[in-house]
């Protein structure tokens, strides 16, 4: 196994094979493994927002689904991966806190999963894989030799999606 | 001054919000005290403006586990307080509360999340207090919703929050030193979080006369 690379939050990485990808305590936020099995090349995002504010200076695209995955994409394709073999797995949107009544708070988490469904379809990137919602945060692990995504968590345990 | 985010901060805006965080602190220490029956000295608190990114290290790196209690803000001053607590310092406080000799954090009873939501009331109420009354501004806040997990993913809540605006947040750190709560090595840390919205904290400031 190689070195780890952390996906910090509001960052993406791009990476060929070895390479092991990680991602902490995503709570609200949704991290993106995309899969080029071909060449065995993968990329990592971690989103905290779902769509890039108009007037928003630019820089900060990772942060937002819509703008995060149409770049990594395209850094997937510079490297030769091909649109037609990617494949994503998807994980995180949880909701923290379970608030009263009335409260915008809480469902954060599900408009980012809506908003990376939405980016991914655009961009015609099929899911293979999601463990997204509920009420609890995720640690995410990503193997670019085979594709594989394995979610752990605090009181929930591991789960493995090859 | 401040601009869009917490980067503008000078040192005098801080002693500011330091010494709303002492009087708070202490107002809450004392409010906790009487509901614990016992003598809890609250050491002063530290204040500190952190990266979102920075803030998960500062409390231990980002699969730590915390109980948290988040409340919502409005009236005068929108936004939400956090208050999380080390797990074990948790751990002691239900015992100390229910005399329980154990209890499984990860699934907690109903009862157990409601004494979390009482200290994190009293805890987030003396803070807000304190501010009120200094400010003169109209503060309210929510029933405060409870959970533990992973602090990191405890921290997107108010880091989706404020990651509109900023990536900074406002951490004020403090810690019990009750003889009581000094249990196996326990550190009794505690650590509050103001997170307002940049309107507020600008309305916050000029209130408190700190605004040219």
């Amino acid at each position: 196994m190689s070195g780890l690379i952390t996906v910090n939050i509001s960052d993406m990485k791009v990476s060929e094979s070895p390479a092991v990808f990680v991602t902490y305590a995503l709570g609200s936020c949704v991290g993106v493994c995309l899969y080029d099995s071909a060449l065995k090349i993968g990329g990592m995002g971690h989103i905290l927002l779902p769509h890039f504010p108009e007037g928003s200076r630019p820089g900060r695209i990772n942060r937002y689904a819509d703008t995060c995955l149409p770049a990594m994409v395209s850094e997937m394709e510079r490297r030769g991966c091909l649109r037609s073999r990617m494949v994503a797995k998807i994980a995180g949107g949880a909701k923290m806190f379970e608030m009263a009544d009335g409260s915008g708070l809480g469902d954060i988490g599900a408009r980012n999963t809506e908003a990376v469904k939405s980016a991914l379809q655009k961009l015609k990137v099929r899911i293979t894989a999601e463990d997204t919602g509920l009420n609890y945060g995720r640690t995410v692990y990503f193997y670019t030799e085979d594709g594989r995504m394995v979610v752990k968590s605090f009181a929930r345990g591991e789960k493995v999606y090859g | 001054m401040p601009g869009q985010d917490l980067s503008g901060f000078d040192a005098a805006h801080l002693d500011v919000l330091k010494e709303i965080g002492n009087i708070g602190a202490g107002n809450a220490a004392t409010a906790l005290s009487r509901m614990l029956s016992l003598r809890i000295p609250m050491e002063t608190p530290k204040v500190k403006i952190l990266a979102i990114s920075e803030a998960d290290r500062a409390l231990g790196g980002p699969e730590t586990p915390a109980v948290a209690v988040l409340a919502e803000l409005s009236g005068e001053i929108g936004g939400m307080m956090m208050f999380l607590l080390d797990i074990r310092f948790a751990g002691l406080l239900l015992r100390r509360m229910l005399g329980k000799t154990r209890a499984d954090l990860r699934n907690m009873t109903e009862l157990e999340r409601s004494v979390f939501s009482e200290i994190g009331n009293v805890m987030i109420g003396s803070y807000m207090r304190a501010v009120s009354s200094l400010s003169g501004l109209s503060i309210r806040m929510s029933v405060p919703a409870v959970t533990c997990d992973m602090v990191g993913s405890l921290l997107t809540v108010p880091a989706a929050e404020m990651g509109k605006v900023s990536d900074r947040i406002l951490l004020i750190e403090g810690s019990f030193a009750g003889s009581g709560f000094s249990i196996g090595g326990c550190p009794g840390k505690v650590n509050l979080m103001l997170v307002p919205r940049v309107e507020s904290l600008k309305k916050l400031l000029d209130s408190l006369g700190i605004l040219p």
